[in-house]
């Protein structure tokens, strides 16, 4: 059983994904993705899974969103910068749409087989102890695999913008 | 069910007007407090010593031409100074009043604040962009690595609180200071909170995004009439949610002898936000490599140290018999 109020959000969600890869400028496309994570964390919150819909605002919507609008935002956003990519998006866009109608599907098929229930969070709500309790618990080991990608990761950024000594010939007197 | 949506929503409609007036009121009260720290009247014309200036400039606000740049692009031009406001008032909804007086005692009410606050960047950066502005985009830019870098250690300097607290439910936090303001157990942990708190509410001196010496104003150079007062809507009720915060993590909340807890709440509030405006008369700007290494290379080390501290600290405390 699962209530309205996820049902709607998680269509929000969908429709928005669709979106977020439909639209010619990135900038609006980034939007329509903020907007996809958010009704995601607004199903999670309404699922009664308050601790990961507070991370998906505040890790992916506030940050790591954060980080592309920063890049995007620079790149062209003229009328024919904007004419290219719509020529392009009408191949590309297929693909993923389609796997948006797929995901859809169980949307429907919840609604037409009355799989719905009033009120909010109807599983009851999961307190944010029990949370840490697995994963810090039974599940610490894959928790802790995926503290090595983040390493990984701070170690390549570190790699990237490293600056090489300065080779005799290029340094200048002061 | 029904009686309690309905009791809900009233109260919601209270707090929006409630903090849609205090919003209001503080700009008289920056205007004129900084006026002192200036030596000079500050509003003193519109009603008793100016109290009214604040009516007369919304009033203003309504009644200019909101102006579109001709190569702006409108959807997101429009939408951008929303996406100020609203997380703010969102962010709202969790934090306890008084025992009990909260919209919502959510399970993560604290982390549900900070994701609110961490919003506020794409309004700003949105609005950047679309105006199609230079000094707006390298307004835009600089909001955005800033927002970043103070939103990093912004949460994790409150972590320490949760874990005295044992909760993030901001009514739980109040009752765990019955016998000391956590500010006295995470006195680094709340220094940095405030610095993030500034940071975040992109005030003065952390407001390079909209710096008018180089930038004009900024992100909001292009905008006006009631565009331009949402953006500052927006950045008042952020001060306000930082202090909110600030009260409810450090300074026990409603707890107090003798006044009723509200009146408590505010007057912590209202003190936190004359700290704020007391650092804009007297700081000046950092650059703005500064402000940046600063957040990456001391304010976020510390935070983390302050964590592991205090989780040490915790587990022997609990450890002794």
């Amino acid at each position: 059983m699962i209530g309205w109020f996820p049902l709607f959000l998680g269509t929000v969600a969908l429709v928005s994904a669709a979106l977020t890869v439909t639209r010619p400028s990135v900038v609006h496309g980034l939007m329509w993705l903020v907007a996809a994570l958010l009704s995601l964390a607004g199903t999670f919150f309404a699922l009664g899974a308050g601790f990961a819909g507070a991370v998906q605002i505040l890790i992916y919507a506030g940050a790591i969103l954060a980080v592309f609008v920063f890049v995007v935002m620079t790149f062209d956003a003229s009328p024919p910068a904007l004419a290219r990519e719509r020529l392009r998006l009408k191949q590309a866009a297929r693909g993923p749409l389609l796997m948006v109608l797929a995901l859809g599907l169980p949307l429907i098929f919840g609604l037409w087989g009355g799989a719905v229930a009033s009120g909010l969070a109807p599983g009851g709500v999961v307190p944010v102890q029990a949370v840490g309790g697995l994963l810090f618990g039974p599940w610490a080991v894959a928790v802790e695999i995926a503290s090595f990608l983040l390493i990984a990761a701070l170690l390549g950024a570190r790699h990237l913008v490293r600056r090489d000594p300065p080779q005799d010939s290029e340094r200048h007197a002061p | 069910m029904i009686l309690q949506s309905l009791l809900i929503t009233l109260f919601s409609i209270i707090l929006i007007a409630a903090l849609l007036t205090a919003a209001g009121v503080f700009t008289w009260v920056e205007r004129r407090v900084l006026g002192f720290f200036q030596e000079r009247l500050g509003p003193n014309r519109v009603g008793p010593f100016g109290f009214l200036q604040w009516i007369a400039d919304t009033v203003k606000l309504i009644t200019k031409e909101d102006a579109l740049p001709p190569d702006a692009d409108v959807v997101s031009y429009r939408l951008a100074p929303v996406l100020v406001a609203v997380p703010m008032l969102a962010g709202f909804g969790v934090v306890a009043f008084g025992p009990g007086l909260a919209i919502s005692s959510l399970d993560m009410g604290l982390m549900f604040a900070m994701g609110m606050l961490a919003l506020t960047v794409y309004g700003i950066v949105l609005g950047a962009w679309a105006s199609r502005n230079r000094y707006a985009m390298l307004g835009g830019l600089r909001a955005a690595a800033q927002l970043l870098a103070y939103e990093s250690f912004l949460g994790l300097s409150l972590m320490g609180v949760v874990l005295l607290a044992g909760s993030f439910t901001m009514g739980d936090i109040v009752l765990a200071q019955q016998d000391y303001w956590f500010i006295l157990l995470q006195p680094l942990g709340a220094v940095l909170f405030f610095i993030a708190g500034i940071g975040a509410a992109h005030r003065l001196p952390f407001d390079l995004q909209e710096s008018e010496q180089d930038l004009v104003a900024g992100f909001m150079t292009e905008y006006s009439g009631m565009s331009f007062a949402l953006f500052f809507l927006g950045e008042y009720l952020a001060v306000l949610l930082v202090a909110s915060l600030f009260t409810t993590l450090f300074l026990g909340g409603w707890l107090g002898p003798f006044l009723p807890g509200p009146v408590w709440f505010g007057l912590k509030v209202g003190i936190i936000a004359f700290v704020f405006i007391w650092l804009r008369a007297a700081l000046p700007r950092p650059r703005y490599d500064q402000l940046i290494s600063f957040a990456w290379k001391i304010a976020l080390p510390l935070a983390l140290l302050n964590l592991l501290a205090t989780g040490w600290i915790l587990a022997v405390w609990r450890a002794a018999p």
